[in-house]
């Protein structure tokens, strides 16, 4: 079965923690992780409801291939209603709390109502209870970490915790586990804060058992893993270079966001890439990546362990921060980096550890920083509210004062905490602001790249690469090659990985397998572990209902198809250099058709009969 | 011939694919806390170390058991803890010096590593041969090879 068939409901406002049977019936539809939460999101909440209101849940929830020996079957999301994008938020992330909560028996815990001052959740097994926190608020994640660490004297529990940006209304916050894993988007670690709960502390000695067919699981997984060895992405790509492999590449294709996304070539590319980290550094001849490091049950292991050089003006008065941790990956290297003109290896990995260790979305966070820039060299802001800063685009300097006062919510970094959209609107120059739904725009620039631009603009939980990447095709090739700079027939191949993305989330496993992966080498593991028949078609199916849902979740939060689109610059002003050259993203001609491909009304709104095909609720 | 675990940790991600491997094999469940084969990881100084029995040949376990619950198996040379005989005192944790024998609350016996009667599961499962069943005799071998290709003949 692979589902522990338990959840865990914490009502933070009463103070109760109690056990409950998991809806099978939802499970056989839905899957788990995701697309179950949504389910349970969508049937207890209302969608209208304000994200920072104890009328909003958070639910931290596993797949039923978390926690088993599958090639990343560690993972797990945080589902609830955003307050940055007030969309369905759904932030992912791997380390080792998701399988710790499986190992305790848990499939997932909701969390309601608000606490009338801090605590924590202590989760021992099937012995769960709420602590008073108080001594853990005003406390970054790595030092709520160490204390909780010490309380417990449980070197082995893991710990999802939220940071000072958080507990300061910072609104893309993020949910850290395991120090330098996180939920990272949507602002879920805000809407955690909000509900006055600092951390969950997970220890699991019962351990996971049930699985469907124990043979064929043994067969399936071991074949998944040997695609995945084989594969030049996920068996020597990733390894090696990690997700920083695509800098380079994405700079080749003229699809590299820079300077708050007015270019699309950075010419500082070079320095802050894959290569750059490996590269021996002239004060200790060390490089700046150390090793690579995996996430629960991962045999791709592409995440970075990395240093700041101690000679760097960033972390030479503070050794603290001379140690090894979470290194980066592409989409914060791009958005600390190429954004903001900064090409500073080390500032950029500074202002990485410290996004982890206060759990601010570095996506969010850099594309916000790169529009204060172009504020500030537009004078709708200046040294007066940068509290004397010269807030300028390729200073490392600047970026760096910017992370620490954002971290802790001091200052102009309340107003860096907003994000963009509403730091732009308050300054008056909502055009500025790279967001759809409110969110930032990760590291693919739509003008260069037809097809991610249709998933930005058409993503549930506002921009993102996560719900659908079409890069894979478009870039890599994967599973086959589209011309990045075509605009025609990508209304389906959007739909296609968004709809694959659901279900692979909904298993527990990492979307990054399916670089080697597709949903017939999916589908046969979930099938073993599982009862019931997950065929690939199935899987195609839930990941279909689930993004439905998604949608019907949005549409009444207020959201409709006029907030499908990108901001004015990517539609009408061209790439200026590199291949993309003259070219806008030509949303207009791929909306209609993708409303179509998912069977929608022309205003994008769901239809009563795609409702009905799926079984949707209300 | 004998063969032993063999471990590299500049090899190891962390990704604990052993100690899922090693629980399913002797618990008959994914529970790393079970695992008789465990990933320490340092991280300020970015490092994944695998630790399990060495099966020491004075095995000070062997020794200690007041009961003689642990035998020699003859064919991979592995301390093997016969469970119907241990008796669950615990003294074997005291005398082995590198703390792989561990007393298990559920079963009420010690386990440790057998080496899954010579097919060790953590083995098949590691992803980048950090955990590797070799030569007894020359686990040095990778080691050796490696050094072998920095040596200029030629100087």
């Amino acid at each position: 079965m692979s589902w522990t068939r338990k959840l865990l409901r914490v009502n933070l406002t009463a103070g109760t923690v109690t056990e409950e049977a998991l809806n099978m019936n939802w499970a056989n539809d839905y899957l788990g992780q995701r697309g179950l939460a949504t389910r349970y999101l969508v049937e207890e909440m209302d969608p209208a409801a304000d994200a920072l209101s104890p009328e909003n849940k958070l639910i931290m929830a596993t797949g039923p291939l978390t926690g088993t020996s599958a090639s990343t079957g560690g993972r797990y999301s945080v589902i609830c209603k955003s307050p940055l994008t007030n969309a369905i938020a759904c932030s992912n992330s791997g380390g080792f709390f998701g399988a710790e909560l499986k190992f305790a028996g848990w499939d997932m815990v909701i969390f309601e109502g608000k606490a009338a001052s801090p605590m924590y959740l202590s989760i021992e097994n099937d012995k769960a209870t709420l602590l008073p926190a108080n001594d853990l608020w005003g406390k970054s994640v790595w030092e709520a970490d160490k204390i909780m660490r010490t309380k417990h004297q449980d070197p082995q529990a893991r710990i999802a915790c939220v940071g000072r940006s958080a507990e300061e209304g910072c609104l893309y916050a993020a949910v850290v586990n395991d120090l330098h894993r996180a939920a990272g988007r949507s602002g879920v670690g805000t809407v955690m804060a909000s509900k006055n709960l600092k951390a969950v502390i997970v220890r699991g000695t019962l351990g996971l058992g049930g699985i469907h067919d124990p043979k064929a699981f043994a067969e399936t997984t071991k074949a998944g893993k040997a695609v995945l060895a084989e594969n030049a992405v996920t068996g020597q790509g990733l390894p090696a270079y990690g997700t920083q492999v695509l800098m380079n590449v994405i700079n080749e294709v003229g699809a590299l966001p820079t300077r708050n996304m007015r270019e699309v070539q950075f010419e500082g590319a070079a320095n802050v890439s894959a290569e750059a980290m490996a590269e021996p550094r002239k004060s200790d001849g060390k490089p700046n990546l150390t090793t690579n490091g995996a996430c629960y049950s991962c045999t791709i292991a592409c995440g970075r362990i990395s240093t700041v050089d101690r000679t760097h003006f960033s972390v030479k008065d503070k050794p603290e921060y001379w140690i090894n941790s979470g290194g980066l990956e592409y989409e914060a290297a791009w958005a600390l980096g190429p954004d903001t003109g900064v090409d500073d290896i080390d500032a950029l990995t500074y202002v990485n550890f410290l996004c982890n260790e206060d759990g601010l979305d570095p996506i969010s966070f850099g594309s916000t920083v790169a529009a204060a820039m172009e504020l500030f060299e537009t004078g709708a802001i200046s040294t007066a509210q940068t509290d004397g800063v010269e807030l300028k685009f390729g200073s490392a300097e600047a970026l760096c004062w910017a992370a620490e006062v954002t971290a802790k919510g001091e200052g102009f970094g309340k107003d860096l905490g907003l994000g963009s959209k509403r730091l732009c609107e308050k300054y008056g120059q909502p055009q500025f602001s790279m967001t759809v739904k409110g969110q930032e725009f990760p590291a693919y620039d739509p003008r260069g790249i037809q097809g991610i631009g249709l998933a930005y603009a058409t993503s549930n939980r506002g921009a993102c690469h996560l719900r659908g990447y079409t890069i894979a095709s478009e870039i890599l090739g994967i599973p086959e090659k589209t011309d990045p700079l075509e605009s025609a027939g990508k209304a389906g191949l959007v739909k296609a990985f968004q709809d694959a993305t659901a279900a692979v989330d909904s298993a527990g496993l990492c979307v990054f397998t399916t670089f080697a992966w597709g949903m017939d080498d999916i589908a046969p593991q979930v099938d073993a572990a599982c009862e019931g028949n997950w065929s690939t078609e199935k899987m195609m199916e839930v990941g279909e209902r689930i993004w439905n849902l998604e949608r019907e979740f949005n549409a009444k939060a207020g959201i409709t198809g006029a907030d499908d689109t990108l901001p004015d610059r990517l539609l009408s002003l061209p790439a200026n250099v590199g291949p993309a050259a003259g070219k806008v993203n030509e949303l207009d001609k791929m909306l209609p058709e993708y409303y179509s491909a998912r069977g929608w009304n022309a205003d994008g709104s769901v239809s009563a009969e795609t409702h009905q095909k799926f079984g949707l609720p209300g | 011939m004998q063969k032993s675990l063999h471990i590299d940790p500049g090899k190891c991600t962390g990704c604990l694919q052993c100690e899922s491997a090693c629980s399913l094999e002797n618990e008959g469940l994914f529970n790393p806390s079970k695992s008789r084969v465990k990933v320490f990881t340092f991280h300020d100084e970015g490092r994944f170390v695998p630790y399990t029995c060495t099966q020491c040949d004075e095995a000070w376990c062997m020794q200690a058991c007041p009961v003689d619950a642990i035998v020699i198996n003859a064919e991979t040379g592995s301390k093997d803890v016969l469970e119907d005989v241990c008796v669950g005192c615990k003294v074997c944790t005291i005398a082995c010096p590198f703390g792989t024998i561990n007393y298990n609350t559920d079963s009420g016996k010690v386990t440790k590593c057998d080496l899954c009667g010579g097919d060790p599961a953590c083995v098949d499962a590691c992803p980048t041969d950090a955990i590797t069943y070799v030569d007894a005799n020359a686990t040095g071998l990778d080691k050796m090879r490696a050094w072998a290709s920095k040596t200029d003949n030629a100087s």
